[in-house]
């Protein structure tokens, strides 16, 4: 009998190694001869841990399993029965092309990678050019996955045409951004798909060294990235020599040391450098001059993940999905104060409330959704009255909102506005990279100024308004480009929380 | 101010430096694998890292103080990363953690009378859809609550 325990970090957060143990102990007493196999998460938090039985080749699932659960588990009368986890709603009404595998497979087994389609991708584009490669991302249509949406194919044309000794490619893993998870997720749950897609990169681009910056909060996807290198490089997927083809690339993964900022591409190569994480001044471009002033690719994990799929089944497939301008699917992330969080890979185009109301099922406290905030801590505040926009690029943007990297985070009716606005603040004070001052300066004052206007100041107001105007015109990333967007989502949408205190006070 | 350091320590200290010095761009990893042996980042490795990398001392340091993870002093016996972020606030996070550091009578970064444990904040651990989150030396937990956390306290000796 085989049984799936995640090892995925928000499965253990949830007790999962006191589950596996359970299990292995009472077969272990009942001379029962099981096999464990601690496989990513399907994305279904609020069930973790979720064990799987495999029999004839269904996996039925349980949840959410304790401990005392392992004798129910091993005889079949478990009460937390869910049936097969194929047939749950939640899995039924994905399209997951990036999540294919993750919590499906072994994420240590090469086997089982190259089993579920693992490598066919790179494969194929062993067997093409250069240009080929470009081309292919090109029409798949893949946007950065990072946040600010670049098209992936044309980053990787602008590093393929630049002549230089070295290029790299950067895989930026430093998932900062609250409500965020996807990248954690497919690093503990399926490493090899984020290599693959590294590995196509460099032999599109001509880029024969990775790196993957991970941030230091993530020790569990660190530690499943670092031995999934180690085995992809014995099995000679990296190296010298990449699966036989005479082409070279390899990767080493480097741990983040606790700063929000180095999340943005040029202040993580200076991190990568070994220096401070100050954001560069663009033009030049890191596909130029990227890390050590060489042409560099820089993408997140979802970008680089997406690209085997996209090479498996072909980039005509993959642009099949989606809506206007936003192709394929994305990995939406669902969290905070809602009934079922979890990832949720879907095509582009799914309006928000459905995201909320239905995929969620609504709030884990059972009182209305106050606020939205999508695409973490520089998205707006989306209140319910913008509930119908489509899950898109430029139908968030047209809302004054951003999808960033997918993450949706839902407050009840109990939030207090005043104070996420002024975490807003706070958060872009302590995390600010100190090169601009508005952004350095600003912040601070936008504290004291939200504060002055909790205490029921309202002549605080219009500068509260004008601070936020500065901040966005003389930023140079959007740490303090973008911080405003909460700030003032917060204020326009939810004036009466920033009103109340005056109104007590007078 | 450099300490003197006794000759064991900065000897350790120049091995872990040696064990990196081939990576490209290898402060940040010499850096990790000191303050993983010693908890901190101690003065007297600032002088051995800017002589072995070729830069000055004050560029060293400049880095050390740029990033949240490097200690320039010991923590406590513990540490407990409690997540601030938004999904966690959402979730009730923000009262957790005024009742956690109410209780242990410290402020962020503060460590307790008895030296058993340093408070820190986080922001966000990737654990958003099980909030409120927290990490006791690199040991995730999710849904945190008052009686988890008391419980965590207590193994950690707080
Ligand atoms: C303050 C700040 C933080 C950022 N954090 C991240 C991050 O954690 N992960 C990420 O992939 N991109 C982040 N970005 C976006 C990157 O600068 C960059 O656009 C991205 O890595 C490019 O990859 P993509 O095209 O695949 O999205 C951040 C940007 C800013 C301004
Ligand atoms: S906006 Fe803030 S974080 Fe961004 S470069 Fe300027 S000071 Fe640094
Ligand atoms: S959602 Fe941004 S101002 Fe309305
Ligand atoms: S916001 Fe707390 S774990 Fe993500």
């Amino acid at each position: 009998m085989r049984i799936y325990v995640p090892r995925d970090s928000a499965a253990k957060a949830l007790g999962a190694d006191d589950v596996a143990r359970a299990i292995a102990e009472e077969a272990a007493r009942r001379g029962q001869t099981i096999e464990i196999v601690r496989n990513g998460t399907r994305g279904m938090i609020w069930l973790e841990p979720l064990v799987e039985v495999e029999d004839g080749g269904i996996r039925r699932g349980f949840g959410a399993v304790e401990p005392g659960d392992a004798a129910g588990i091993l005889d079949g009368s478990s009460a937390k029965a869910l049936g097969p986890v194929e047939d749950l709603d939640w899995m039924k009404r994905q399209t997951r092309l990036t999540f294919a595998r993750c919590g499906v497979i072994d994420p240590l087994s090469l086997a089982d990678y190259g089993a579920h389609g693992g490598l066919t991708g790179l494969r194929r584009a062993l067997a093409m050019s250069g240009q080929q490669i470009v081309d292919e991302v090109k029409t798949s249509g893949l946007r950065g996955r990072g946040g600010a949406g670049f098209p992936t194919g044309i980053k990787w044309q602008t590093v393929h045409d630049a002549a230089a000794p070295q290029k790299y490619i950067v895989c930026n893993a430093d998932e900062g951004d609250s409500g965020t998870f996807a990248d954690r997720m497919i690093m503990e749950g399926d490493p090899f798909t984020l290599i693959e897609g590294m590995a196509i990169a460099g032999i599109g681009t001509g880029a024969t060294k990775g790196y993957v910056y991970i941030r230091s909060e993530y020790p569990d996807a660190i530690e499943v990235m670092q031995q999934a290198v180690r085995i992809a490089r014995e099995a000679g997927l990296l190296g010298a020599d990449v699966l036989g083809s005479g082409r070279a690339f390899d990767m080493e993964i480097r741990v983040g040391a606790g700063a929000y900022v180095c999340g943005e591409e040029t202040s993580l190569l200076n991190s990568l450098e070994g220096k401070r994480g100050i954001v560069r001044a663009k033009p030049p471009l890191p596909a130029l001059e990227g890390l050590f002033g060489r042409p560099t690719v820089v993408n997140n994990v979802l970008s680089l993940a997406t690209v085997p799929v996209i090479f498996e089944k072909g980039a005509a497939h993959y642009a099949g999905f989606g809506l206007g301008r936003s192709r394929g699917t994305m990995p939406i992330q669902i969290a905070g104060n809602v009934k079922h969080g979890g990832l949720f890979e879907t095509a582009f185009g799914m309006p928000l409330g459905e995201l909320i109301s239905d995929i969620a099922g609504g709030t884990a406290s059972g009182r209305p959704v106050k606020a939205v905030q999508v695409g973490g801590p520089l998205g707006a505040y989306m209140p319910v009255s913008k509930f119908d926009t489509p899950f898109g690029y430029e139908e968030f943007d047209g809302q004054g909102g951003l999808i960033g990297h997918a993450g949706v985070v839902v407050f009840d009716d109990t939030a207090d506005m005043l104070k996420m606005a002024r975490f807003a603040m706070e958060f872009c004070a302590v995390e600010s990279c100190g090169k601009c001052t508005p952004c350095r300066i600003g912040a601070v004052r936008g504290v004291e100024t939200i504060d002055r206007i909790g205490r029921g100041d309202a002549s605080a107001l219009p500068i509260l308004t004008d601070l936020c105007e500065t901040m966005k015109d003389g930023s140079l990333c959007a740490l303090g480009g973008f911080t405003p967007f909460p700030v003032m989502s917060a204020l326009t949408h939810f004036p009466d929380d920033f009103a109340c205190q005056k109104e007590a006070a007078e | 101010m450099p300490q003197p350091q006794s000759e064991p320590i900065s000897d350790r200290i120049s091995v872990l430096i040696s064990e990196k010095l081939g990576l490209e761009g290898p402060l940040l990893p010499i850096l990790h694998a000191i303050q993983e042996e010693f908890g901190h980042v101690p003065q007297g490795a600032l002088p051995l890292i800017a002589d072995a990398l070729n830069i000055s001392k004050a560029e060293v340091h400049g880095v050390v103080s740029f990033y949240h993870d490097y200690r320039e002093v010991p923590a406590g016996r513990h540490v407990v990363k409690i997540c601030r972020a938004e999904a966690c606030q959402a979730v009730g996070g923000a009262a957790l953690a005024e009742a956690t550091l109410a209780k242990l009578g410290v402020e962020w970064h503060g460590t307790t009378k008895n030296g058993a444990v340093t408070v820190e904040p986080v922001y966000c651990l990737g654990l958003c859809a099980c909030a409120p989150a927290a990490m006791v030396d690199g040991k995730v937990v999710g849904r945190v609550d008052a009686a988890k956390m008391t419980k965590l306290l207590e193994e950690a000796g707080a």
